[in-house]
């Protein structure tokens, strides 16, 4: 009797709650530590990249005019759903060279991470808002709104880097077009698969795999594009952020970032934007 | 009119928001009116003037003193005008009317239970005719803040046009007590009731309440008026009454119905300022500009 | 009758102009080693004052000074820093007709202005930030946070001091020093500021004041040891900002232009909201980032919203800026009227229909009357470029959605205006508008204690409040 042959995954793109290939055809070779072939992946292109920035513009109004409660229960979702598919994860980061207890030290990090983020839903804008007393007959009052569509180039940390840079965005409201790690790509996908299994609306979160160096220009120059994460960003990232300059995108420049320790509240603060309101107080 | 087209055409109007109307007032009254122009603008304040008493204490001696003061303002200066006219309760209409003689000055009254207006109708017109049969040129009347404040703008109507029909060729001057209608949309709402209730003019407030007049309740009654004669072709007159006792007051009030009414009234047939101490400001400021030093309490009469 | 105001101009002796301005450097007013250039009255073309252009060499020795004064100043005890900002803001307010007589002499804005608006909230900026200075554990970025350094400034014509106050309040509030660049064509108050940091005694090189043109502004952001840039101007030099100090550690704060909705519901309260849309659009003779350029009318009252607001423009006062019953003052420069002009040329040439308010245009001086385009449509491009003067373009719209969509349909985002009398209206468009200020039932109000800064290509960062003061400390982002 001969063995089963394993069905193994096509490698797809994540754009508007579906699994494309690339519109180009192309692929690339995921490798393992020692590279050895792990999968072929499909090569994000600029137009992929494009469609990803159309999807995620029209989910974000939805998105952000859900309730923060419901924000917070969806994200809230995606750390269940990992958690249910922790093993995975594990045996996926040690493919590319983490050890037993490495991997299962950043799944543990990322779920939790992830309920993190989940809490700040229905809390950000109390802390990053706040009413002004201002010295005439106004209610004034300044509150954090969504950016709007958030370009991520990942970070070489291939769970817990993509999902520290991804949610912060996502959780104020903004809808988010990620490029995975080029060298470590294959956890991106089964992000995806985790979000398209959770309560993500389509569009909400996008994941492209494929070289950042490619795919990034596009999404720097994107004229429909109002912030990028350049934290996995190559050494154009000064050209990235020269492209950013056409329509003053919000940039988060690279810097050295530690995603083990509880970040701050600046990746928060930085997709939004304060918006203030005033109106006269009479009678 | 019934009470539901009354209704519809009252709650129909535009609101106001009090703080932009308060600012608008605040920035006219920056306007700074210097040398011909103020002494114009005081020339014309004092032709405006009600020159006013409406005290318990009123004797017919008081009631000439004003009505002699109204004829001739200032005794040292043949070139002063004269106010517009002498306000007064009914039952001294004919003591004014007598000082006063022919001089083209009119004596208005209060009248409908002045000043709380808590009275029946037929006493109402009763003290309205009272006072017109007495020589009276012009009725202030009160509305019924009561009946106002209650919703029942039926009845503040018909007992306006019950007093202007009391009044035959009197004019009606309609107070509204801003100070206890309390909101400039109420305040908008009284202007339009009055005037299509056959109003001559609207008037701020009695004087026996605080707030009185202030410039933005005048202000918005100004846009009343204006909106009024755009939307009717007739032309309404505005009394602010009450707590205007300075020169620079009364010229800030002059420079609101200038840039809001605009010049047609800029007159003492549609503007009148309700007010007794205000006159003597007036004239003190008048001497200055004449003689250019200021001049001092003693130098002016007091009544 | 008519009542005619006598001319009430304000006296111009308080100001006492010199013939020529050095640049204040390190404490002390010093000779460029560049060029000078005229500063005039934009009312009258009159020459006030030669100043100076700062050349690169002027900057850095200013951005050395900052340097040097950054240790001491940023390590001084916040409560210290205080006080010195307690005296600016008590020595503005003791000298502020000096400087709203100067303001409106070189910037050709009415004194009413500059005496009743610009000054006091200079004052008034520099009070509120004093007492954040030691109070910024308080600011929500951690216990204890750092200035950043050296902050490049770059300020525009429009609100000269203000702006200034704007950005040197907060800056100084959090421990930073300052290199400031003053629009070329309004340098002169700035000026007198030094003075009046001499007079509080402020420490050496805690602010340098350079004046000069772009040039100068440019080297001002590009200089190494800056770290800090605050730009308010033209999105065009904003980008250009942006692209200067991309893959450097600079932080940014961007205020840029504008072409603000100002939308009026039919249940307006429509004498405000004329006065709204006057005051939106009017004030400053239309020079403002902010200012309500856009019209949107519900097509059931644009009729009366027209009427009403043309005979309001018609009591509009256009003349010498320093009457005080001017409303209307004279445009910047030359140069900028010529922009107004190209505009309108525009607006004429797409087929809106003009109508100006009728004001006599005096001799001397750049002008342009309050002007006000209808049949506008969004394809208009006076429908979508910043004029940056008085002139009004009016659309209409028929739903709240219909409104929305015009109004956000534009790559600047800045402010916006609502008037409707239905509070839960009020709160759903300030909510759907993308614009960082949202005024409802009033429009043009700042206040320090209130942030101000756009969306999208209106730039980035806040001025004004707690969000202001974190711009010029770590841990905020940008």
């Amino acid at each position: 009797m001969s063995e089963r042959v394993e069905v193994r995954k096509t490698h797809k793109l994540y754009i508007g709650g579906a699994f494309p290939r690339s519109e180009s055809g192309r692929t690339f070779e995921a490798l393992d530590a020692k590279g050895t072939f792990l999968a072929n992946m499909a090569k994000g292109s600029r137009k992929d990249a494009r469609d990803a920035v159309r999807a995620a513009r029209s989910a974000q109004s939805g998105w952000a005019g859900r309730t923060p409660y419901n924000r917070g229960q969806v994200i809230y979702r995606i750390a269940e759903v990992m958690e249910d598919r922790r093993d995975q994860l594990v045996e996926q980061l040690r493919a590319v060279g983490s050890t037993p207890k490495q991997a299962s030290t950043a799944v543990d990090l990322t779920v939790d991470r992830i309920v993190w983020y989940a809490g700040w839903a229905d809390k950000f804008v109390q802390v990053l808002g706040n009413a002004n007393p201002v010295s005439s007959p106004f209610f004034n009052l300044s509150s954090p709104e969504p950016t709007g569509v958030v370009a991520v180039l990942a970070p070489s940390d291939p769970l817990l880097g993509l999902v520290s840079t991804i949610l912060p965005a996502v959780v104020t409201g903004n809808a988010v077009v990620v490029v995975a790690d080029e060298s470590a790509p294959i956890p991106a996908v089964t992000l995806a698969e985790i979000l398209a299994t959770s309560d993500v609306p389509g569009g909400v979160i996008n994941v492209l795999t494929g070289s950042a160096a490619e795919i990034g220009p596009w999404l720097a120059s994107h004229m429909d594009v109002n912030g990028i994460d350049l934290a996995g960003a190559g050494d154009d990232a000064k050209d990235l952020e020269i492209a950013s300059a056409e329509n003053l995108k919000r940039v988060r420049r690279r810097a050295a970032e530690d995603w083990t320790a509880e970040p701050d509240l600046t990746r928060l603060a930085q997709w939004t934007e304060t918006k203030t309101v005033w109106h006269p107080i009479g009678v | 009119m019934s009470t539901e087209t009354l209704r519809t055409l009252l709650n129909g109007l535009p609101g106001v928001d009090q703080v932009g109307l308060e600012a608008r007032a605040a920035s006219l009254g920056t306007r700074s009116i210097k040398t011909d122009s103020k002494k114009w603008a005081i020339d014309l304040a004092i032709s405006m003037v009600d020159l006013t008493t409406l005290e318990g204490a009123d004797t017919p001696g008081k009631v000439r003193a004003l009505a002699s003061k109204a004829k001739n303002p200032d005794p040292t200066d043949p070139t002063c005008p004269a106010t517009a006219a002498v306000c007064v309760y009914p039952d001294l209409v004919a003591v004014a009317k007598q000082t006063l003689g022919a001089a083209p000055i009119n004596v208005a009254a209060v009248a409908t239970a002045f000043p709380s207006g808590r009275a029946a109708l037929d006493i109402k017109l009763a003290d309205t005719q009272d006072a017109v049969e007495a020589g009276a040129d012009e009725i202030d009347m009160v509305i019924d803040r009561g009946a106002f404040l209650a919703g029942d703008y039926t009845r503040v109507h018909e007992e306006i046009v019950a007093v202007k029909e009391a009044c035959g060729p009197a004019h009606l001057k309609v107070i509204f007590e801003t100070g206890e209608l309390q909101t400039y949309d109420n305040v908008r709402k009284a202007s339009w009731l009055a005037m299509d209730a056959g109003a001559d003019f609207i008037k701020t407030s009695t004087g026996k309440i605080q707030p009185a007049a202030t410039l933005p309740v005048t202000l918005l009654m100004l846009e009343a008026v204006r909106d009024y004669r755009l939307a009717t072709g007739k032309q309404i007159g505005v009394k602010p009454a009450g707590g205007i006792r300075t020169s620079k007051d009364a010229i800030k009030y002059l420079v609101v119905v200038n840039e809001i009414a605009g010049e047609d009234w800029l007159s003492p047939d549609w503007f009148r300022f309700g007010a007794s101490t205000l006159l003597n400001d007036l004239l003190l400021q008048r001497q200055k500009l004449t003689t250019g030093a200021y001049s001092g309490p003693d130098y002016v009469t007091l009544d | 009758m008519a009542f005619e105001y006598s001319p009430a101009p304000e006296s111009r002796s308080i100001v006492d102009l010199k013939s020529s301005y050095g640049l204040f450097i390190d404490g002390e007013f010093v000779e460029g080693t560049g060029s000078t250039f005229k500063s005039i009255s934009p009312s009258t073309e009159e020459v006030l004052a030669e100043v100076t252009e700062g050349s690169a060499a002027d900057v850095d020795r200013a951005v050395k000074a900052a340097r040097k004064a950054f240790g001491p100043w940023s390590k001084m005890p916040g409560g210290e820093r205080a006080k010195y900002l307690y005296r600016i803001a008590r020595i503005v307010a003791e000298r502020s007709r000096e400087f709203a007589v100067l303001e409106t002499l070189d910037n050709g804005k009415p004194i009413k202005e500059t005496r009743d608006v610009d000054i006091p909230l200079v004052s008034q900026w520099f009070f509120y930030y004093a007492g954040w200075a030691d109070k910024l554990a308080y600011a929500g970025l951690g216990p204890n946070p750092k200035p950043l350094g050296v902050a490049g400034q770059v300020i525009p014509w429009n609100f000269p001091l203000m702006m200034l106050a704007w950005k040197v309040a907060p800056a100084l509030a959090a421990g930073n020093t300052v290199v400031l660049k003053p629009a070329e064509t309004t340098p002169l108050t700035a000026l007198l500021f030094a003075e009046v940091c001499q007079q509080a005694d402020l420490p050496r090189g805690v602010v340098n004041i350079v004046t000069g043109a772009g040039a100068t502004g440019q080297a001002v952001v590009e200089h190494p040891d800056v770290d800090k840039v605050a730009f308010t101007g033209s999105t065009a030099v904003g980008k250009a900002i942006a692209r200067a100090i991309a893959g450097t550690d600079k932080k940014a704060t961007l205020e840029l232009g504008g072409k603000a909705a100002n939308i009026v519901f039919a249940d307006a309260p429509l004498d405000q909201a004329v006065e709204g849309i006057v005051n939106g659009i009017f004030f400053n003779q239309g020079h403002v980032c902010c200012a309500g350029s856009r019209l949107l009318v519900q097509e059931s009252v644009y009729d009366e919203v027209l009427e009403r607001l043309k005979r309001r423009m018609s009591t509009l006062r256009l003349g010498d800026p320093l009457d005080k019953n001017t409303d209307i003052g004279a445009i910047n420069s030359a140069e900028q009227l010529a922009r107004i002009k190209a505009l309108v040329k525009v607006g004429d040439d797409e087929g809106a229909e003009r109508w100006s308010a009728p004001c006599e245009i005096p001799d001397n001086g750049f002008w342009f009357a309050p002007t006000v385009f209808t049949g506008v449509s969004q394809a208009h491009r006076i429908a979508r470029e910043e004029i940056f003067g008085p002139v009004l373009s009016v659309l209409t719209f028929r739903t709240p959605s219909e409104a929305i969509e015009k109004a956000n349909n534009t790559p600047y985002g800045l402010s916006a205006g609502v008037w409707t009398e239905k509070g839960s209206r009020i709160l759903a468009m300030a909510d759907r508008l993308r614009a960082g200020v949202v005024w409802a039932n009033t429009f043009n109000q700042f206040d320090p204690a209130s942030p101000f800064g756009g969306y999208q290509e209106s730039g980035y960062g806040r001025e004004g409040g707690r969000h202001g003061l974190a711009a010029y400390l770590e841990g905020a982002p940008s």
